[in-house]
């Protein structure tokens, strides 16, 4: 049996490395695709837990993760479309007013 | 054996996902993506959870990662290939980073877990299998966080289409 360290610990790293492309990138796609390596790191360590500790509630959180992913994409692809036909541009510097 | 799968996954994972951050082109980050969803859903497997990686697979891979496709097809990016510093603030970042990972790495050493609940032990996931223990508790102790859930959905798609709609009619 793998520890459950182990699956925290891949998902401590696996999250560090969203919140780097997070605040390190400034193309909003790739943002969003920050956060949902965040969102996958905190579904590895619920069901990693879920399993550990034989409770099936950390997977039916894992579930509903999965279903706020699904929307928070669809939501923000769809701003990153707003923004684009703003400004011509997804670059987030490049962004300065919040008023367009 | 289980140790070498699952640091060939815990590996691939970690380098998929660093891929994602590093790559310069939109598209490759897409796909790398793509890759450690599907690794991240073998390791779903490796957990007894077949349910979850089947929606790993059929949420992240099909429906998410299509739509980011979608997206960036539709924008030109080809401004970024030239950008000299495409990683904003780097230093910074790594800092940020660096004591995040000192913090919470500290939390998770002095971690013990609680003892077992037993709603979700080996005997009853070979008995009745991982999908249908999930459907049960999902349906009744869970029921209202499901229709939340599926309000939300629901919310998303409308206001997707109010917010593309709206540029739209100003442009006419």
């Amino acid at each position: 049996m793998i520890p459950l360290n182990w699956y925290l610990y891949l998902a401590l790293a696996l999250f560090a490395v969203g919140l780097f492309g997070f605040v390190a990138r400034r193309n909003v796609i790739i943002m969003l695709l920050s956060i949902e390596i965040m969102l996958n790191a905190a579904n590895v360590a619920l069901a990693a837990l879920g399993t550990k500790m034989q409770d099936v509630t950390g997977h039916i959180v894992v579930f509903f993760v999965i279903a706020v992913a699904a929307a928070e994409a669809a939501i923000g692809l769809s701003l990153v479309v707003l923004l684009y036909k703003r400004f011509r541009e997804v670059h987030l510097d490049e962004v300065k007013m919040l008023k367009g | 054996m289980e140790k070498v799968l699952f640091g060939y996954l815990a590996f691939a994972i970690l380098a998929s996902a660093f891929l994602v951050v590093f790559s310069r082109n939109a598209v490759k980050a897409v796909l790398w993506g793509l890759v450690m969803f599907l690794h991240q859903a073998v390791l779903f497997l490796t957990l007894q959870a077949e349910f979850l990686a089947a929606i790993q697979i059929l949420v992240y891979a099909g429906a998410v990662l299509v739509l980011f496709l979608f997206v960036i097809y539709l924008i030109n990016l080809r401004e970024e290939l030239k950008w000299p510093r495409f990683l904003g603030t780097y230093p910074l970042a790594f800092l940020v980073i660096f004591f995040f990972l000192v913090l919470a790495g500290a939390g998770i050493s002095g971690f013990t877990p609680a003892s077992p609940k037993g709603s979700l032990s080996p005997q009853a996931l070979l008995s009745q299998g991982h999908t249908r223990l999930l459907g049960e508790h999902l349906f009744r102790e869970h029921i209202l966080a499901f229709e939340a859930a599926g309000v939300l959905l629901l919310v998303a798609v409308l206001g997707a289409v109010v917010l593309v709609r709206r540029i739209r009619e100003e442009e006419k």
